[in-house]
């Protein structure tokens, strides 16, 4: 999984029938040291409604297609988790 | 697989993936000598793996060939904690 920054939500009303319901994300990767965004983008379907600003991860490749959310959906990247905390070296560097 | 050192642990609560007690770790990517390359996962951890230890990480769908991880919205998954890599006959990592 990797871990990303809720930059944004993508609207498409033209979409593959399959693709109706689930709201899309736009999301930034990070840096989990300096926590800042990497400038590399992906649009991901929202599996646990997070919100604008949010740190998530998200998983991709086939896996993106079997949250509960996502089954048999044409999805390539779904975002599972909400984070809270990133513990590194034994101290915190990020909390929600 | 990719060799990785674990570099932290992910907490989230609100998490799509039910694996109840999953235990997300960060892992930095590193070479065989142990040399990090500060390119950044998050694997679930299913061999108790320690910060700092190097591990190997199975990726895509092989990552849920476990039966932990059978049919889960999972894309990587530390399976070993590295012990030594030998190269051209030359020991060059020992935990």
């Amino acid at each position: 999984m990797i871990l990303a920054r809720v930059s944004g939500t993508v609207v498409s009303s033209r979409k593959a029938e399959k693709m109706e319901g689930l709201r899309l994300l736009l999301l930034e990767k990070i840096d989990p040291i300096s926590m800042k965004g990497k400038n590399e983008f992906v649009v991901a379907m929202d599996g646990v409604g997070a919100g604008l600003g949010e740190i998530v991860f998200y998983v991709s490749g086939s896996g993106a297609r079997m949250a509960e959310t996502t089954l048999g959906l044409p999805t390539d990247a779904t975002v599972t988790a909400i984070v809270d905390v990133i513990e590194q070296n034994g101290n915190i560097s990020y909390q929600k | 697989m990719v060799l990785g050192k674990i570099a932290g642990t992910i907490t989230s609560s609100v998490n799509g993936t039910d694996i109840p007690g999953g235990r997300y770790l960060l892992i930095n990517k590193c070479d065989q000598q142990g040399q990090i390359k500060n390119d950044f996962l998050i694997a679930l951890d299913l061999v108790s793996a320690g910060i700092d230890e190097m591990v190997m990480v199975s990726q895509s769908t092989a990552a849920r060939e476990t039966p932990t991880t059978q049919n889960k919205a999972i894309d990587a998954v530390i399976v070993g904690i590295v012990d030594t890599i030998d190269e051209n006959e030359k020991v060059v990592y020992k935990k």
